[in-house]
C-alpha cells in the first residue's frame, strides 16, 4: 500500500521504455551482424572450407586465422560466417513453416469459433504441443535421416501450434470488436473479415513472437546439429562446430567458444529484438506514452 | 569370417540371434540394482577395513611398512556388450568382456597373437593332418563348481557347428567332421580336410568352451573356467568380476576388476584425468593422447590392432561397378593427411586389406599413392559425368566420421561430390552391411585377424565378385606348405590392390591410457579382448 504503486508515475515508466529501446537497439545491432555474415559468407569468406589444411590444425586466434582452425585446419572465421548462414536458413523457414500453416488455422478457428472444426484444429494443435518439441525434432530426424531439410520441417511442426494458438487467441478478442460487427453487417464473409480486418491486427503480434521463434528455431537447429541430426557434414553449423571441438576443449578451447559465442549473441540478439518489438507495439504501452 | 569386429555392442547382432534378443530382454536386471547398494556398502566396509589393517601392520612394522598393494581395477571400455555369451552372439564387445578373464577355449591368443595352450595342455596332430587329439588341463573346475571334462569340449563345439547355432562365426568349426570323448581328459577332432590353422580358429573368442549346465542362463550369467569370475553386471555401468580362487593356472593378479562403459569421448577423457578409472582400453579420442603422455601420472601404450581401416566401396553397382573410377578414387586418397588428421598420426598406411605387422604383408601403397592428376585423368577415361554425385555411410566412430569427412575433400578435389550421412551403427548395419547393401562409399575397420577371406565372399557388402579370388582363397584352406601359404596370401593381396576393390586407408592403432603404475595390460590387439590376468600394480 506504498504510495508510488497508488498513482501512475510518469518519470519511471518512460525511463523504462528508453531502457526497452536500448534493448531493441543492442538487439538490432546483434542480430543484423550476424544476418550481415551469413549474407556477406555468400560472396565472400576469408578462407575456402571446402578445402581441409591439416598441417594448419588447432591453431589459436592469429592474424592469418583471426578466430584459429579447427582439427581439420580450416579457418574458423569462415566457419561461423557459412554456419550463419546454415543457422538462419533453417530457423527462418522453420519459421515460415510454423507461420503460413499456423496463422491460416489459427484464423480459420476463430472464425468458426466453437464449431467442431475449431476443436478440430486447436486440438490436434494441442497435441502437437504437449510433446517436448527438441524430443520430436530428433525422433523426426532420426526416422528420415538427418538432414538440413528434416531438421527443418521438424523445427516448422512445432512452430505451427505456437502461431495457431497466439492467431486463434487475438482474433478471437479482434472478433468483439465493433468495427468487426460493421464488416459483417455490411455482409462481408468470415474469410474476407479474417484477410482484410483482422489479419492486419495481430500482424504485429506474429513479427514479435516470430522473433522469438526465430531465436528458438536457431538453438533448435543447433541442438540438431550437435546431436548430429542437424546438417550434415561439410555445410558447416555451429551445433556440430561444438560438438566435434569437445575433446579438444582441455587443450584448445578457442574452438569450442567462438561458435558457443555466435550462437549466445545471436539468440540473445534476437530475445532482446523480440522485447523490445513487443515494448514498442503493446498497446498499454504506447497509450503509456501518449 | 563375415563379421565385422566393429566397435558397438550391438553392431552385428542378426534379427534371427536369440542370444542378443533374449540378453537385453531377460535377465537379473532387477537383482543386480537391489544388489548395487549392499554391494557398495560391502565394498565401503571392506575398504574401511582393509585401511584399518593396513595401519595396525603399518604401526607394527614401524616405519619400514609399505603402503597396501592395490588389488583392484577399473578398466574403461567404449561400448557395453548386449550380452556375455561369446558363443551366439556376434558382438566384439562380448569377446572384450569375457575373452581369457572368465571363458577360455582349447587355445588361447597372447598378447602378441601367438598361439598358446589353453583348456588344452597339448595336442597332437595325425599324420594325414585330419585328427587333432587335445590332451587337456587337468584339475579344472567351472566357476560354479562343476569339472571341466572332455564332454565340455565335445557339447561346445557341437553346440557351436549345430545346424541351428547361432555362432557368429561358423566357418571357425565347418572342418570339423566329428568331435570324440575318448576319456575325460582327452578328446579327438576329425576334420573333413587337413588344415593347419585349426588351433588359431580355436583360440577365438566364438570357440570358447562352455558347460552344459550353465547354458541356459549364460547371457546374463556366463559361466567359465578363467581366471575371474563373473560377479554382477550393472546395465548402462559396468560388470564386476573377481578373483576364481579355484583357478587351475596361473592365478589372476588382482582380487576383482570391474569394466565400465564409456561411450562418450568426452566423458573418458574426464574419468582417466579423474581416476574413475585405472585404464582405458582403445581409447576413442586420440587426440588426447599427447596430453596423457605428457602427465607422470599415466601411460599411453600405443600397439596395432588386426583393424585394417578401408573406404568400402559398392563393387555391385555403378559407379563403383567400373575399376577405372575405383582407381580413380584410389589414388585420390591421401593416406598421410588422413592419418595424420583422423587418427592425429597413429596409425600405418596400409595398401591392400593385410595387417602390416604380418609376416605375409606385401606393401602395396605405391600401387594408389597419392596423385590427384591422375585420378582426374582415370574419370576422363572412365566416362562419367562429373562432378560424379555418390553417397558416403559414415558408421560412429570418429576414425570413420573424420575419415569421411577428410577422404571427401579429396574426393571432392578431383570432381567426385559424396554426400555424407553419418548414421548409428544398427542402420548401418542394416542399410550397407546387410540386406540391400545401399551405400557407395563407407569407412569402416574390420578388426578380425587374417580376415582377407571375406574378399572371397561375392555376397559380401562389397559385392566384389571375382573367381580368380574365390579360388585362391579356397586353395588357401587345402595348402599346408608354409611358404606356398606365403605365397598365395601375397597373391590375394595384389589382385585386391590391383582391383582396387576398396580404398586401402590405415591399420587402426590400439591406444590404451593406462594409470603408470599398471603392469600387464595388452599393448596390441591381436583379437578383441581386454585381458586383465596378468595385469597388476607396481610400486
Amino acid at each position: 500500500m506504498s504510495e508510488p504503486s497508488l498513482s501512475p508515475a510518469q518519470t519511471p515508466s518512460t525511463l523504462r521504455i528508453v531502457l526497452r529501446s536500448r534493448s531493441l537497439i543492442l538487439g538490432l545491432v546483434l542480430t543484423l551482424t550476424f544476418v550481415a555474415a551469413a549474407l556477406i559468407s555468400f560472396v565472400w569468406v576469408p578462407y575456402d572450407i571446402a578445402t581441409l589444411d591439416i598441417a594448419n590444425k588447432i591453431k589459436g586466434p592469429s592474424g592469418a586465422h583471426w578466430l584459429g582452425t579447427d582439427h581439420y585446419g580450416r579457418d574458423i572465421a569462415s566457419m561461423i560466417m557459412q554456419g550463419a548462414r546454415t543457422s538462419i536458413a533453417v530457423a527462418v523457414l522453420a519459421v515460415g513453416i510454423g507461420m503460413l500453416i499456423g496463422v491460416p488455422l489459427g484464423l480459420w478457428a476463430a472464425a468458426r469459433r466453437g464449431s467442431l472444426l475449431d476443436e478440430v484444429i486447436m486440438r490436434t494443435n494441442d497435441l502437437v504441443f504437449a510433446f517436448p518439441s527438441l524430443l520430436i525434432a530428433v525422433m523426426i530426424t532420426s526416422a528420415f535421416g538427418p538432414s538440413a531439410t528434416n531438421a527443418i520441417i521438424a523445427i516448422g511442426i512445432f512452430n505451427i501450434p505456437v502461431f495457431a494458438r497466439l492467431t486463434r487467441s487475438s482474433a478471437l478478442s479482434l472478433w468483439q470488436r465493433d468495427y468487426i460487427l460493421a464488416a459483417r453487417v455490411a455482409g462481408k464473409g468470415a474469410a474476407r473479415i479474417s484477410w482484410e480486418h483482422i489479419l492486419p491486427n495481430i500482424t504485429n503480434m506474429m513479427i514479435v513472437q516470430g522473433t522469438i521463434q526465430f531465436s528458438l528455431g536457431i538453438l533448435a537447429e543447433a541442438g540438431l546439429s550437435y546431436v548430429g541430426l542437424g546438417a550434415q557434414p561439410p555445410t558447416p553449423s555451429w551445433g556440430r562446430m561444438l560438438a566435434d571441438s569437445q575433446t579438444f576443449i582441455s587443450f584448445a578451447p578457442h574452438m569450442a567458444l567462438f561458435p558457443g559465442l555466435a550462437i549466445l549473441l545471436t539468440v540473445l540478439g534476437l530475445n532482446l529484438m523480440g522485447d523490445g518489438l513487443r515494448d514498442l507495439f503493446d498497446p498499454k504501452l504506447r497509450r503509456g506514452r501518449t | 569370417m563375415l563379421r565385422v569386429r566393429s566397435l558397438d555392442a550391438r553392431a552385428v547382432s542378426t534379427d534371427d540371434d536369440p542370444g542378443f534378443a533374449g540378453g537385453l530382454a531377460k535377465g537379473p536386471r532387477t537383482g543386480n540394482s537391489s544388489n548395487v547398494g549392499k554391494n557398495r556398502e560391502n565394498d565401503m566396509i571392506a575398504k574401511i577395513s582393509a585401511a584399518g589393517l593396513a595401519s595396525v601392520l603399518a604401526l607394527t612394522l614401524g616405519a619400514g611398512g609399505a603402503q597396501a598393494q592395490k588389488m583392484d581395477l577399473t578398466l574403461g571400455l567404449q561400448l557395453e556388450p548386449p550380452n556375455l555369451d561369446p558363443t551366439s552372439s556376434a558382438a566384439g564387445a562380448i569377446d572384450q568382456v569375457v575373452y581369457s578373464n572368465i571363458f577360455e577355449g582349447l587355445t588361447r591368443f597372447g598378447p602378441d597373437g601367438s598361439v598358446n595352450p589353453g583348456l588344452a595342455k597339448s595336442w597332437d596332430i595325425s599324420d594325414d593332418g585330419l585328427t587333432y587329439t587335445f590332451h587337456l588341463v587337468e584339475g579344472a573346475k567351472f566357476h560354479d563348481g562343476t569339472d571341466f571334462e572332455a564332454t565340455d569340449v565335445k557339447f561346445s563345439l557341437d553346440r557351436a557347428r549345430a545346424d541351428d547355432s547361432t555362432n557368429a562365426q561358423k566357418a571357425l568349426f565347418a572342418g570339423i567332421a566329428s568331435v570324440d570323448v575318448v576319456d575325460p581328459a582327452t578328446v579327438t577332432v576329425t576334420l573333413t580336410s587337413p588344415d593347419g590353422s585349426f588351433p588359431f580358429k580355436m583360440a577365438w573368442g566364438d570357440a570358447v568352451i562352455v558347460a552344459p549346465e550353465s547354458i541356459d542362463t549364460i547371457a546374463n550369467d556366463p559361466i567359465g573356467t578363467g581366471a575371474f569370475k563373473f560377479s554382477k553386471w550393472v546395465q548402462g555401468d559396468s560388470v564386476t568380476m573377481v578373483k576364481n580362487p579355484d583357478y587351475w593356472g596361473t592365478p589372476a593378479q588382482l582380487d576383482s576388476a570391474t569394466i565400465k562403459f564409456i561411450s562418450d569421448p568426452t566423458a573418458a577423457f574426464a574419468a582417466v584425468m579423474a581416476g574413475d578409472v585405472d585404464a582405458f582400453g582403445a581409447f576413442p579420442a586420440p587426440e588426447n593422447l599427447p596430453q596423457f603422455e605428457a602427465d607422470p601420472r599415466f601411460q599411453v601404450l600405443i600397439g596395432s590392432t588386426e583393424g585394417e581401416t578401408i573406404l568400402a566401396m559398392n563393387n555391385g553397382r555403378p559407379p563403383f561397378d567400373n575399376k577405372l573410377v575405383r582407381e580413380a578414387v584410389a589414388h585420390a586418397i591421401n593416406r598421410p593427411e588422413i592419418i595424420d588428421g583422423a587418427m592425429f598420426g597413429y596409425g600405418t598406411p596400409i595398401g591392400t586389406f593385410f595387417a602390416p605387422h604380418n609376416p605375409d604383408y606385401v606393401d602395396l601403397t605405391n600401387l594408389s599413392d597419392y596423385d590427384p592428376e591422375k585420378s582426374k585423368a582415370l574419370l576422363e577415361e572412365a566416362g562419367v559425368a562429373l562432378p560424379l554425385k555418390v553417397k558416403m555411410t559414415l558408421p560412429p566412430p570418429s576414425y570413420a566420421r573424420r575419415g569421411g569427412e577428410i577422404v571427401a575433400a579429396e574426393l571432392r578435389a578431383v570432381g567426385i561430390e559424396p554426400e555424407i550421412e553419418n548414421v548409428e551403427w544398427s542402420q548401418w548395419l542394416e542399410t550397407t552391411f546387410k540386406g540391400a547393401h545401399d551405400y557407395d562409399l563407407t569407412i569402416i575397420s574390420h578388426t578380425e585377424p587374417m580376415d582377407i577371406g571375406i574378399y572371397a565372399n561375392p555376397e559380401y557388402y562389397f559385392q566384389y565378385d571375382n573367381p580368380e579370388f574365390q579360388n585362391l582363397m579356397s586353395d588357401l584352406t587345402r595348402v599346408t606348405d608354409e611358404a606356398e601359404r606365403s605365397d598365395m596370401l601375397k597373391q590375394a593381396q595384389t589382385i585386391l590392390a590391383e582391383d582396387y576393390v576398396s580404398g586401402f586407408l590405415f591399420q587402426l592403432p590400439m591406444q590404451t591410457v593406462a594409470n603408470a603404475k599398471i603392469e600387464g595390460l595388452w599393448v596390441n590387439a591381436p583379437t578383441q579382448a581386454a585381458d586383465l590376468t596378468a595385469v597388476h600394480w607396481v610400486d
